[in-house]
């Protein structure tokens, strides 16, 4: 692990500045700047969120793995729960609709122009995060610990080693692309 | 070389092993997950920093997500930057108000669709924070990690997302 190059703050913003400018100008180029392509894919008519993002998890979870194999990374799953990962997610997914885009796409969509973004989406957003953190007490009091599972993996959850999911994952994930562009999807 | 960068629009394979290795490059070189939404939460709360002042830090919130920039921050900073020089390099850059898709069904009225993309950002923002991340830190890097909480998160969100989006346009093509 670079773990001097990890604590030397000033260039971890640097850093985080430079991996954003490739990670927008990727977004960018692969269209999912636009409403269209992102409700196509929730109405299933247009794929290439779908394809974009399931090749990214393919290339990451090799890549990932790979660094961690060699002591290179750490993992850091996130905590979840059914209170929070399920119930905020399906809120999620209706902002997901009714905006269409999400918290990365909207940024890069605003860059290129689109003023419902700017406007009406990144506004909300911001408004929306706001109402969380006021409401979080609450919720953090109610429904958040329900069906906890803290910061699970599936190798874990499996006991197996990882390479034991992260291969055939790939190799099922890489296949059901295949079937996508031979179905003409 | 020059012509693949003033390219619109790449395919979506090459777009994502290029986000899958930026994913790998950000784990070795800053020990970080690629993550959106928290930049949204932490600008939220400098705003309202703004008008409140500092009592605003005391909120159990903002203990855990300090109103600060980090590296996340300046990671949405950057998608922001690298866009908008992807779009000039193509030639992409266009001021919109309102998606075709949504004129077809809804009609050409600004407002409208602004007042919709508020009330959906609203949904998207907090339903965002209350999962602990959106369709990048879920989506990509959490699923990517085999994490059980990124692929939850991710069917919750497709799933009622379609739902919603069938609601909207359902029967009209």
């Amino acid at each position: 692990m670079l773990t001097n190059l990890h604590s030397r703050k000033p260039l971890q913003l640097l850093l985080g500045l430079v991996i954003g400018i490739l990670f927008g100008f990727l977004l960018q180029k692969g269209n999912v700047t636009e409403y269209d392509v992102i409700v196509g894919q929730l109405l299933f008519r247009d794929f290439t969120v779908l394809k974009i993002m399931l090749t990214a998890v393919v290339t990451g979870m090799l890549g990932v793995h790979m660094l961690r194999s060699l002591g290179l990374a750490t993992l850091h799953p996130k905590p979840g729960s059914l209170g929070s990962t399920l119930l905020g997610g399906l809120v999620f997914g209706v902002g997901f609709a009714v905006l269409g885009y999400c918290p990365g796409t909207i940024a890069a969509a605003v860059a290129q122009g689109k003023l419902d973004a700017l406007v009406g989406g990144l506004a909300g957003i911001i408004i929306g995060a706001g109402l969380y953190a006021h409401a979080f007490p609450l919720l953090a009091r109610t429904v958040l610990a329900k069906g906890d599972f803290g910061t699970l993996t599936l190798p874990e959850l499996l006991r197996v080693n990882p390479w034991v999911v992260v291969i055939p994952l790939a190799a099922a994930l890489v296949g059901f692309l295949y079937w996508l562009e031979q179905s003409g999807l | 070389m020059i012509s693949f960068l003033t390219m619109a629009e790449w395919s979506p394979y090459a777009v994502g092993i290029g986000i899958g290795l930026l994913s790998c490059v950000a784990f070795l070189l800053s020990d970080k997950p690629i993550g959106c939404s928290t930049a949204f939460a932490r600008t939220s709360g400098m705003l309202e920093q703004l008008v409140r002042g500092r009592s605003v830090r005391e909120m159990a919130y903002y203990r855990q997500f300090l109103p600060e920039v980090d590296w996340e921050w300046m990671l949405v900073l950057g998608v922001v930057l690298g866009s908008l020089l992807s779009a000039l390099f193509s030639g992409e850059f266009r001021l919109e108000w309102v998606p075709s898709l949504w004129a077809a069904s809804y009609g050409n009225d600004p407002l409208t669709r602004v007042l919709v993309a508020l009330a959906g950002g609203i949904c998207l923002g907090f339903g965002a924070r209350w999962a602990g991340g959106c369709t990048s830190g879920h989506g990509i890097s959490g699923t990517l990690q085999l994490a059980v909480s990124g692929w939850l998160a991710v069917a919750a969100f497709f799933a009622s997302g379609a739902l919603v989006a069938l609601l909207l346009y359902g029967g009209r093509c």
